[in-house]
């Protein structure tokens, strides 16, 4: 007899389950989470704080705000900053002073943990929101951040 | 043929069989060597070692603050609860008093790691033995969970949002509104994952009385977690060791005496409604202040030796760090949930079936790189 009821009660709880999946059938699109990701890249938003890559912003007068203190270097964990600097002469004062020559980032090596950018004193780098970052080859993702001829914004200091 | 050639034609012999390191019932890449009678289980020796990345010789080569973000990668499934372990640590061996703000929304956070990490275990739980539609509901509500991450803490899995001294950064504007969101959502959602899996007979019949563990050998492998919790031993670091604001909240340990596989199943289903309860208590009220203790560039712990447990959602994970007064720690020892959960596998699979070890592995919830650092 137990045999039957058994098949029974595994046919009542098997519709039980059913239901809830009836019910999702039937409305399927509502509260869906599914994003039709290649097909809404015009209408697709990330969130402000979300980190896809390190970026250097500059102003329209192609100026940083890296000073060349090497913080973001030392934060990092796994090397993937890496600043080359020189001395150059400050307009001002006439000085000698830090200056960066280039930014380099690997992306390749970035595990996207922020040390970098929590330890910048002047806000020099910042997420950008870009995550499409397959390439061919592995030497494309080595980047140079600061971009060419580009100068220290006035009054920027660590 | 009288029954003497039968037996020597058709004698049984024991023979090993790979389970992994792809299997799919593994979770990650485990192999474990069965060695079976038929299809009875004699033995079972897991074998470790395809994902060993030396996690713990990485942290005594980095500084206190770079450690956190290694430990997103052992159980990435908790990793926010594994950050708040290192940074406790921290904390506790420079003596420094986080601020109230900070200690709630690390509570928050962590539950929320727990349901979606429960919410993952559901659905996989579920495909292991047999029922596929578990695992698309279980991702469905998880998702919620991951943008509330994601808008706070910039990213869904390896968040890295506790530094030593408090938190990266403060919480999204959007952050009270989008979990009181997701609790509303997820209360009705948890009588579904009752209808769907709990109460199926066919899936009753396959976790009843499976894989039994009694409370002494759970206390004497050092199963934790809900593992231990399922056999009877009250073992919550939450409830008898509470860390961050757990001691302000009022919980019940979710506690079975069964100790077989459905006795697991239940208790992080009841561990769901618990950790729910707590991010309610916590939520309408998170107190104003500072997000962030200013810490030393270079931190630098006094000599000795340290140790702080917290509870992930897979079991106690202890954090020992030997100190001889450097910017990077002489020795670290991560006590990890995973290692002894598995350690007891031979023990409850031993007489049982294959398939039933599937389930039993099932409820371990084991993640690899936790077992594997």
């Amino acid at each position: 007899m137990s045999y039957f009821s058994d098949i029974y009660k595994g046919i009542k709880t098997l519709l039980t389950g059913m239901s809830v999946t009836g019910k999702y059938f039937l409305t399927s699109r509502k509260g869906a989470i599914t994003q039709q990701y290649p097909d809404n890249r015009a209408t697709l938003k990330m969130f402000d704080r979300f980190r896809g890559e390190v970026i250097m912003p500059h102003d329209e007068e192609n100026r940083h705000r890296c000073t060349g203190c090497q913080k973001c270097e030392i934060a990092c964990p796994n090397g993937t900053i890496e600043i080359i600097w020189d001395r150059g002469i400050d307009e001002e004062t006439g000085k000698k002073k830090k200056k960066i020559d280039k930014f380099v980032y690997h992306l390749s090596m970035c595990t996207m943990c922020g040390l970098c950018i929590d330890v910048c004193p002047t806000d020099a780098i910042e997420w950008g929101q870009n995550f499409e970052n397959s390439v061919y080859d592995r030497t494309a993702l080595t980047r140079v951040l600061n971009k060419p001829g580009s100068k220290l914004m006035p009054g920027v200091e660590d | 043929m009288d029954t003497t050639t039968i037996e020597t034609n058709f004698r049984s012999e024991e023979y090993f069989i790979n389970m992994g390191p792809q299997h799919p019932a593994t979770h990650g890449v485990l192999r474990l060597l069965l060695t079976i009678d038929g299809e009875i289980i004699k033995k079972v020796e897991p074998d470790l070692g395809y994902i060993h990345r030396s996690i713990e010789k990485m942290c005594e080569r980095d500084t206190y603050q770079q450690i956190v973000h290694l430990t997103d990668r052992m159980d990435y499934l908790s990793s926010n609860i594994n950050n708040e372990a290192v940074c406790l640590t921290v904390e506790n061996a420079l003596e420094l008093e986080v601020p109230d703000r900070v200690k709630v929304i690390r509570t928050i956070i962590g539950e929320l790691t727990r349901i979606s990490s429960h919410c993952l275990w559901w659905g996989v739980m579920g495909m292991d033995v047999g029922a596929l539609t578990t695992y698309f509901y279980g991702f469905r509500d998880r998702e919620l969970i991951n943008d509330i991450f994601e808008e706070t803490c910039g990213a869904r899995l390896t968040m890295n949002y506790n530094v030593p001294g408090g938190l990266m950064f403060d919480i999204h504007p959007n952050f009270v509104k989008r979990t009181k969101d997701f609790i509303a959502h997820f209360k009705t959602k948890l009588p579904e994952y009752d209808k769907l899996l709990t109460h199926n007979v066919i899936f009753q019949k396959r976790t009843k009385g499976i894989g039994i563990l009694t409370k002494e050998d759970a206390i004497s492998f050092g199963a934790s977690g809900p593992v231990g919790r399922a056999s009877g031993y009250s073992c919550d670091v939450r409830k008898h060791h509470p860390y961050s604001a757990l001691d302000k909240v009022k919980f019940q340990e979710a506690l079975k005496t069964e100790g077989d596989t459905y006795a697991r199943y239940l208790v992080r289903i009841q561990e769901m409604w618990e950790s729910l309860s707590i991010i309610e208590q916590l939520i309408d009220n998170i107190p104003e202040g500072e997000y962030r203790v200013a810490t030393n560039a270079v931190i630098k712990l006094p000599k000795g030796e340290f140790y702080q447990r917290v509870e992930t959602a897979r079991g106690e994970l202890g954090v020992y760090i030997i100190s001889d007064g450097v910017k990077s720690p002489y020795r670290l020892k991560f006590r990890s949930p995973g290692f002894s959960n598995l350690s007891l596998l031979n023990h409850i699979a031993v007489g049982g079936k294959i398939g039933d070890l599937v389930a039993t592995m099932a409820t371990l919830d084991l993640v690899i790189p936790d077992i594997d650092r």
